[in-house]
């Protein structure tokens, strides 16, 4: 007995890869939001190429 | 091959659906495991981003659920002969033992790896221990090795509520030490309150059960005497940073409650138990599942009002 077009096994199997795509882009959107906000919340992330850093600049002392 | 044998090779291989996926991460299991990881990071000292909250509890969410689809494959030779668990899904031919495996270790490694980079490395590697935990020293040594199985093997459970801390605070202290020790001796004399009158099916696979090994009576004791020692370790937690007057009130009130049912589960005995189709043990088993829900809704109320900033500042913090 050959398996059709529209056999139960398929409709299972279409089921199921619809939920594992929207898992896929579930996942793909958590990842983008927590970058956003450990980008935004000031995690040390300043630019080390071509960019003035005051941060790197030698401590001087206070003068009156 | 030929299209006949291709057909029958379908027939024979199941073919599951999301549901029976859904099934192998126990997923009553897991909402006791969100509401208690919640908690310990919401109560937490150091406040954490609404959406890092949700990623790393999600993350203990899919790391219960892979200790779980681990457990249900090694066990799956005693499902198959015990009723409560003969319809699960690898007993009910529904999944097979190599697939269950390949989904608990698969988001094993994709919890733990996604926890260290959404919250940070101690508490991926609490998560970690825990599902090695369960999975290996209680389901694949203790559960089948000592009476004492469930007393170690609460520890797996216990866990969650200090990784939700550790994911706030990198560490660890009292007030998640408390939290890990409430569920920790809460769990036997909630578990040996069912097991005490559903002990013929763990006999009959060889499990042995406290109630199955000592017998009757000496589980009773048993409720009792962690019923007792649980109540210090719920009321100590009142007095820390993460607890109260509400949680003290509602720590009493249900202890009080716990202990008057662990005490009269102790004075009835076997026969008095089978003549009323074991009511005070069913009762007292589905109150202590309230018990723990009780508690932990009130440490979220209690950091709830201290965000709020009503908090009084009279009560005692002695530990």
């Amino acid at each position: 007995m050959a398996l059709g077009q529209n056999h139960e096994i398929h409709e299972r199997r279409k089921g199921r890869n619809y939920v594992v795509l929207g898992l896929l882009i579930a996942f793909a959107v958590l990842i983008f939001a927590v970058t956003m906000v450990k980008m935004g919340n000031g995690h040390m992330m300043e630019g080390f190429d071509h960019t003035f850093r005051a941060s790197a600049l030698p401590v001087t002392e206070a003068t009156e | 091959m030929t299209d006949t044998s291709w057909t029958s090779d379908v027939a024979q291989t199941p073919e599951p659906g999301v549901r029976d996926y859904y099934e192998l991460l126990k997923p009553r299991v897991m909402s006791l495991v969100i509401l208690t990881a919640a908690v310990g990071l919401f109560v937490a000292p150091v406040p954490v981003h609404p959406i890092i909250a949700f990623a790393t509890i999600l993350c203990i969410a899919v790391g219960a659920g892979a200790s779980g689809a681990l457990n249900m494959w090694w066990d799956a030779d005693i499902d198959a002969e015990m009723g409560r668990t003969k319809n699960r899904p690898i007993p009910a031919g529904k999944v097979t033992g190599q697939d269950a495996l390949a989904l608990g270790l698969s988001l094993s490694v994709l919890s733990v790896a996604m926890l260290a980079v959404f919250g940070n490395l101690f508490s991926a590697g609490l998560l970690a221990f825990t599902i090695f935990f369960y999975a290996v020293i209680y389901s694949m040594w203790l559960k089948r090795a000592t009476p004492q199985n469930i007393v170690i093997g609460g520890a797996a459970g216990a866990f969650p509520p200090m990784i939700g801390w550790a994911v706030a605070t990198g560490g660890v202290s009292i007030e998640s030490v408390l939290m890990f020790a409430l569920i920790f001796m809460w769990t036997p004399p909630h578990f040996w309150a069912l097991a005490i009158f559903r002990n013929e099916d763990y006999e009959r696979v060889g499990v042995p059960m406290l109630p199955v090994v000592k017998g009757d009576r000496v589980t009773r004791n048993n409720i009792l005497v962690y019923t007792v020692l649980l109540a210090p370790v719920a009321l100590a937690l009142a007095f820390t940073q993460i607890g109260g007057p509400i949680y003290f009130a509602v720590a009493v009130l249900f202890n009080a409650r716990f202990l008057w049912g662990a005490w009269a589960i102790w004075r009835r005995d076997e026969a008095t138990s089978t003549a009323d189709k074991h009511k005070t043990e069913l009762r007292v088993f589905l109150q202590s599942i309230g018990y723990l829900f009780a508690h932990f809704l009130a440490l979220a109320l209690e950091g709830a009002l201290r965000m709020a900033g009503w908090q009084m500042d009279a009560w005692p913090i002695w530990f």
